[in-house]
């Protein structure tokens, strides 16, 4: 249903503007613009339309010429596209952030345990919490990891946690990335093309830092080297130039001061790392890896893995390198042991969870499934080792034939996919053709966890750029904005 | 530094340098079809193909716009200006995090422009106007790469493909205009030879060098001499070798690895035979063959940078 136009709608700017029973991160639901978004959306309706128009095209040029471009797969080899960016940027309050973070916290806190548990003694899947079949039948469980102590026993070391506001204005968990999430150098480049595009509107906001991401990264990788390696030596690991984050794994590497390695630089000898250098060999202590489980050792993983280094599981194994994240995370992320997240904070914690998740049908359960596949229409289902909008069905703008392919498929391998209502989550005000309109937004923090977990304030808010669409994923057609939260 | 680095930026720059060959070696002889002269134009583009290589895919067929046109803009041909580009870039690319944004920037502009569809430079007069900018680009990016950049080893890896690049092509040229050199010393301002001389010496940028160490007074033996062993002229095989060595030792230095014998004998060598040479010693003897040598000498040099600073093997490297 659409609300009455209220008369601050009346700048011709906002003349497409759409509220509804969305959550709207710039207005409130009578109409008013939202306190901590005034100053934005004042300047921003006052900039002269040729102003903006400069100001946005020094931005993709500045984007293209620096390179910050994704590969698309499937579209050609190395082809690149600049990030679809959106100039108008998302405002969180101090207050809803500081809820999100201890959120975030929590959430973290307790996956990270449940890995330590699940590679050791299981007591969890003992105590019937999680059912054992589905830790055990996930394909991202790696049995080369029962027993093994990892440094400070912190598997997860960076995670991006995907986050969507839903109509009440809760935050809540989509889904946690905890395997190779990506995107944070996106962030860290809008917050600096932003600063250098609005200045003033910068400063008068008084917005949180987010630059120290890096150094918060390097200083985690540090705490987790090696017990006796002081000043340890610490490596980017990038499957390397045609992979999509490739821009962001040289820049993280620069912004870290450290040596972006592919695998054909890294040999082990007598289970030691070692990179090639024009100096000769190099040892390695702490390797942030860029790179699947799947395809990292081709002795221990998937042996037609030309990415890899041969050995590394062993030394690893051996305790003469760290791996952020370690192997073996992807059953913390698994979209059906997301189900359980709740329990296992609860488990672990005592605690109930701050940031909820959203309601999520297993496959598995014979009653769920029937509702499922009577309902696609009004449902998304998701494969749950995919990422990245890939393999999922959104059964409101899909095909008779889309929904029939996925029921087959679910009845065909039920523990392969999950299904959730189709979310009502919020929107953002963006710059479009037509003045500023609506879009939707989800929200990407990135959490590192070392000695402790650290995040910074904000994240990376992804746009679906095009009208009424819910997707996000940069390889679906989204795009991006700065994320600003104000000192309140 | 990591060998793959080295690697990359060696590669670029090798690539930068022959985009520029290419580029000169294109203007240079379509200038020269203005003029009557004595070669003829299929003895002139051949020569330029030789030059260049000879690429498989490129042939004369009596069009020579053609060959200028492809080897320009042609990315399926992999000596073309396009495709030294590309691959140039592609290097960069590799060790993005190593180079300087400004250089990044520079030479994926550079790109982006030469990548674009080229049709409207179907007239001569046009291609004029790309070929002379693409040089443009590229002296600037030399510019930023030398203000920009630490002049570490990474730099000092860029030198090295620029200056072994440059020798190599230099050599190269020289053997294919030695013969007719030779077989007519003394050149007049009237002379049958003298556009062509002049072509071969601004296709090292060499004329105006020249004429102020010599005068406009075109005679083969100061011709090689200025080419071959002038020591302040930056296309100057000496120069260009001279650089070579210098690179050398400083990567030398700052490795810290033990001085690497063979790498220095044959570069030393190869320095030696045109620092206390003269010209009268060369023409004595085959300079066919003294460029030959130059040449075999600079492939080596090559192969041995790459047996000691980026293909070695892990026991040679743990032995050490």
């Amino acid at each position: 249903m659409e609300l009455a136009r209220p008369t601050a709608f009346a700048n011709p700017l906002l003349k497409d503007y759409v509220l509804d029973n969305t959550y709207d991160e710039m207005f409130s639901e009578d109409g008013l613009v939202r306190p901590h978004y005034a100053a934005v959306l004042e300047k921003f309706l006052n900039l002269p339309p040729e102003e903006m128009a400069r100001r946005k095209r020094s931005v993709d040029l500045s984007f293209l010429t620096q390179g910050i471009t994704f590969n698309v797969y499937g579209h050609g080899e190395g082809t690149e596209k600049i990030f679809p960016y959106d100039l108008l940027p998302r405002v969180i309050t101090g207050a809803e952030w500081a809820h999100v973070e201890k959120g975030l916290t929590q959430r973290i806190t307790a996956l990270n345990l449940f890995l330590h548990d699940v590679y050791n003694e299981g007591k969890i899947l003992n105590d019937g919490r999680v059912p054992r079949e589905i830790v055990y039948s996930c394909r991202q469980f790696r049995r080369e990891m029962r027993g093994l102590q990892v440094p400070r026993n912190v598997y997860i070391t960076v995670t991006g946690t995907d986050l969507l506001r839903l109509s009440n204005g809760e935050f809540v968990v989509l889904e946690d990335n905890l395997r190779v999430p990506s995107g944070v150098s996106y962030m860290l480049t809008s917050r600096r093309v932003m600063k250098r595009t609005f200045p003033q509107l910068f400063r008068d906001c008084n917005v949180q830092p987010i630059e120290h991401y890096t150094q918060l990264l390097l200083s985690t990788l540090r705490s987790l080297a090696p017990e006796g390696r002081h000043d340890p030596s610490i490596v980017l690991l990038t499957p390397g130039v045609y992979n999509s984050a490739y821009f962001e794994h040289t820049y993280l590497a620069r912004q870290m001061g450290i040596e972006l390695v592919e695998g054909r630089d890294l040999v082990i000898h007598d289970n030691v790392v070692y990179m090639r250098t024009t100096a000769g060999l190099k040892r390695v202590d702490v390797i942030y890896r860029r790179v699947d489980d799947d395809f990292i050792d081709p002795l221990a993983f998937r042996s037609d893995s030309i990415l890899g280094v041969a050995g590394l599981f062993n030394a690893y194994r051996a305790g003469n390198v760290t791996l952020a994240n370690a192997f073996g995370t992807g059953i913390a992320d698994d979209k059906a042991v997301y189900a359980y997240v709740p329990a296992i904070i609860r488990y672990y914690l005592g605690e109930e969870p701050i940031l909820n998740n959203v309601e999520t049908y297993l496959m598995t359960d014979p009653k769920q499934r029937k509702y499922c596949c009577e309902n696609l229409d009004k449902l998304v289902v998701k494969a749950v080792g995919e990422s990245g909008g890939y393999g999922m069905l959104i059964g409101p703008h899909s095909t008779a034939e889309q929904r029939e392919e996925f029921k087959r498929m679910i009845e065909a391998n039920p523990r392969n996919y999950i299904a959730q209502p189709t979310l009502d989550f919020s929107r953002a005000g963006c710059l479009t053709e037509n003045g500023i309109e609506p879009r939707h937004v989800d929200l990407r923090p990135y959490i590192l966890y070392g000695d402790k977990v650290r995040i910074v304030p904000g994240g990376l808010t992804r746009v679906a750029l095009r009208r009424g669409s819910l997707v996000v994923n940069s390889s679906q057609g989204g795009g991006s904005k700065d994320t600003w939260v104000l000192n309140d | 530094m990591l060998s793959r680095v080295a690697d990359s930026l060696y590669w670029m720059s090798r690539y930068l340098e022959r985009a520029e060959h290419t580029v000169r070696m294109l203007d240079v002889n379509m200038g020269l079809m203005l003029d009557k002269s004595s070669t003829s134009a299929e003895g002139r583009w051949k020569r330029v193909l030789a030059a260049l290589g000879n690429p498989p895919e490129v042939r004369w067929e009596s069009d020579y716009y053609q060959i200028v046109h492809s080897l320009t803009f042609d990315a399926e041909i992999p000596a073309s200006v396009t495709s030294c580009l590309i691959e140039a870039r592609e290097n960069a690319r590799q060790v993005r995090e190593e180079i300087s944004s400004e250089q990044w920037q520079q030479l994926n502009r550079m790109y982006h422009w030469v990548i674009q569809p080229h049709s409207e430079y179907g007239l001569n007069t046009r291609l004029a106007d790309f070929l002379p900018a693409v040089v443009d680009g590229l002296h600037l990016f030399q510019g930023i790469t030398d203000t920009t950049m630490s002049h570490g080893e990474e730099w000092q890896f860029i030198q090295m493909g620029r200056y072994l690049e440059r020798a190599a092509f230099s050599a190269n040229l020289l053997d294919l205009y030695q013969p007719e050199l030779l077989s007519e010393p003394e050149v007049g301002a009237e002379g049958r030879h003298y556009q062509e001389w002049v072509g071969l010496l601004r296709c090292c940028t060499a004329f105006e060098a020249y004429c102020k160490v010599y005068t406009a007074d075109l005679t083969a033996e100061w011709i090689l001499e200025f080419l071959l062993l002038n020591p302040q002229f930056p296309h100057s095989l000496r120069y260009s070798i001279d650089s070579l060595r210098h690179a050398l030792v400083a990567v030398r230095q700052s490795s810290g690895r033990p001085p690497v014998d063979e790498l220095s004998r044959v570069s030393g060598k190869l320095q030696a035979s045109l620092s206390f040479v003269e010209v009268s010693d060369i023409l004595a003897q085959d300079a066919g063959a003294y460029l030959h040598n130059i040449l075999q000498q600079c492939r080596q040099t090559h192969d041995l940078i790459y047996r000691f600073y980026i293909q070695y093997s892990v026991e040679a490297a743990l032995a050490m």
